[in-house]
């Protein structure tokens, strides 16, 4: 079985600041739920656009299924962050989710049958196929995400990462976008990073945290050391507000 | 009235108005969408360089700005996206530096430069027979282009870098959306005149947006704006003996105000009716 991820040793640079540190992580199950945590600036989107070969690392190796970035591009599905994105673009949900299926389709070629039925599906699994004729303006921010989950499956992706996928939800559809890869991760290995602690809900499997350094240890619980590392600030002050646990017992908790 | 149709600068003019509005009416879509207004823009003020490089060469003009503008889109848009400098300041020294060649060719040229003005600011009813043929050209390249990249640009405007993600060659589609934009500022130059070709390449689109929300639907309709508001722009200058290009340019601005406008009191009209 190959790894889904395999990270040797990876660092990334802008100019002079060094925005990841020797990186080491694998991931072995083809299917679960990774958590990325940590500060703002912390290097999270960084992470991605490694993993998605969009930025290349100066020192280290990356590969996904075995083969580097650029050449796994139809495992991989992505559903990036939205902030001051132009929603009045004149395209209609099923034009965004069909250009999911570029990868698949290829260069200078029409969409085919297929094409489309993955996008259908893709769509259904979201529960938005009835939107697909809307302009993508015209959808709520919990509807809109969905509809970049739906172009992110049209891939048929067996790796899916999500960039801060709660941020701009409301409590209610963010429970919404978690019981939905809950479903999701059954079937492929998703990452989904975020500076919201709260967001590192029970549907997450195992947890990591970025600042710079990447602190993982194949499990669902945060070693106190690891969360104070990467917050920098005592876990006190990150602890209070997490509905649900990811802290083991430590020392001085009653 | 209708006997001026009978002249043949007329007719010219009027199939020089309607392939104009085919080429800026698809383009346009596509400047207004991805919002690179300023580099099409760069682009059109950079190839009066070509002009002034047809007059030193000794050729027709339309010949040099061609090529000129061709290349200008290439360096435009590397420069912009590889090198350290803002996009923006990148965009205005080329579009500064373009224009200074050409006034220098065209001091070089011995003699004077006739019609160097109808390059400026367009005049539509002296569009001679080749250049009709040369639009024509042009303007079946784009037609043809958009055709075939069409799922490409339309990913490539909306998410760059999901198109990338999906592996397709953005920064390449990208400099090619660069050329396309660059053969229909030359199908516009006679029309308009380079200082005006980017009211062409923005208001149609902008106009049409307010009517549809889907790609093609807009470029129908700007195709349509376009054609309808030139023709009525040259009857203008015909009857007022005005400048042609530069009265389109106010009709299309009067129209796009009123349309603005008159939507912008219905929707508060709607608005405080529902609320």
């Amino acid at each position: 079985m190959e790894k889904v991820i395999e990270l040797k040793d990876v660092w990334v640079r802008y100019g002079n600041q060094i925005i990841l540190e020797a990186i080491n992580l694998e991931l072995k199950e083809p299917n679960g739920l990774l958590g990325i945590i940590g500060p703002n600036g912390g290097g999270k989107t960084t992470f991605l656009k490694v993993l998605l070969g969009l930025l290349k690392p100066y020192k280290g190796n990356v590969k996904l299924f075995g083969k580097p970035p650029e050449k796994s591009r139809e495992l991989v599905g992505y559903v990036p962050q939205y902030r001051g994105f132009d929603f009045d673009f004149p395209i209609s949900v099923w034009e965004v989710v069909l250009t999911g299926r570029m990868s698949h389709t290829g260069f200078l070629r029409k969409y085919r049958e297929e094409d489309k039925k993955a996008a259908e599906e893709a769509l259904k699994t979201v529960e938005m196929f009835q939107y697909r004729n809307r302009q993508i303006g015209q959808l709520s921010g919990g509807q809109r995400q969905r509809v970049f989950i739906a172009r992110a499956l049209a891939t048929n992706p067996k790796l899916l990462l999500l960039d801060e996928p709660n941020s701009g939800l409301d409590p209610h559809m963010q429970d919404e976008l978690y019981r939905l890869l809950d479903r999701l991760k059954q079937e492929m290995a998703i990452i989904m990073v975020t500076h919201d602690l709260s967001a590192v809900s029970v549907y997450v499997d195992k947890i990591a945290c970025l600042n710079r350094t990447l602190h993982y240890h194949n499990s669902r619980e945060i070693p106190v050391e690891d969360l104070e590392a990467t917050y920098e600030c005592p876990v006190e002050l990150i602890a209070h507000g997490i509905p649900h646990r990811v802290l083991k017992n430590h020392e001085g908790n009653s | 009235m209708f006997e001026v149709l009978q002249y043949s600068f007329i007719q010219n003019a009027l199939a020089a108005a309607i392939l104009a509005s085919i080429a800026c009416g698809i383009i346009g879509v596509y400047v207004v969408v991805k919002k690179i207004v300023f580099i099409s823009g760069g682009i059109a003020h950079a190839s009066f360089g070509g002009v002034g490089l047809g007059y030193y060469l000794g050729v027709n003009p339309m010949l040099g700005v061609l090529p000129f503008s061709l290349v200008s889109a290439l360096v435009m848009g590397t420069v912009s996206k590889k090198s350290k400098i803002p996009e923006d300041s990148a965009i205005g020294i080329l579009w500064s530096l373009g224009m200074a060649l050409g006034i220098i060719f065209v001091y070089l040229t011995p003699g004077y430069a006739p019609d160097l003005m109808t390059y400026l600011f367009g005049n539509i009813l002296t569009v001679p027979y080749f250049d009709l043929y040369f639009m024509l050209a042009l303007d079946i390249v784009i037609v043809g282009a958009v055709y075939l990249f069409y799922k490409e640009f339309l990913a490539l405007c909306f998410d760059e870098e999901f198109t990338t993600v999906q592996g397709l060659p953005t920064d390449k589609l990208y400099l090619f959306l660069l050329c396309i934009i660059a053969l229909t500022i030359v199908v516009l130059i006679k029309v308009v005149g380079i200082i005006l070709v980017i009211a062409l390449l923005t208001i149609p689109a902008s106009l049409s947006r307010k009517f549809t929300h889907n790609l093609k639907q807009m470029m129908l309709i700007s195709i349509t704006f376009g054609t309808v508001i030139s023709v009525t722009g040259i009857g203008l200058s015909y009857a007022l003996d005005v400048p042609s290009g530069a009265t389109i340019i106010l009709v299309l601005s009067l129209v796009y105000g009123l349309v603005a406008f008159g939507m912008e009191m219905l929707e508060n009209r709607r608005g405080s009716r529902s609320s």
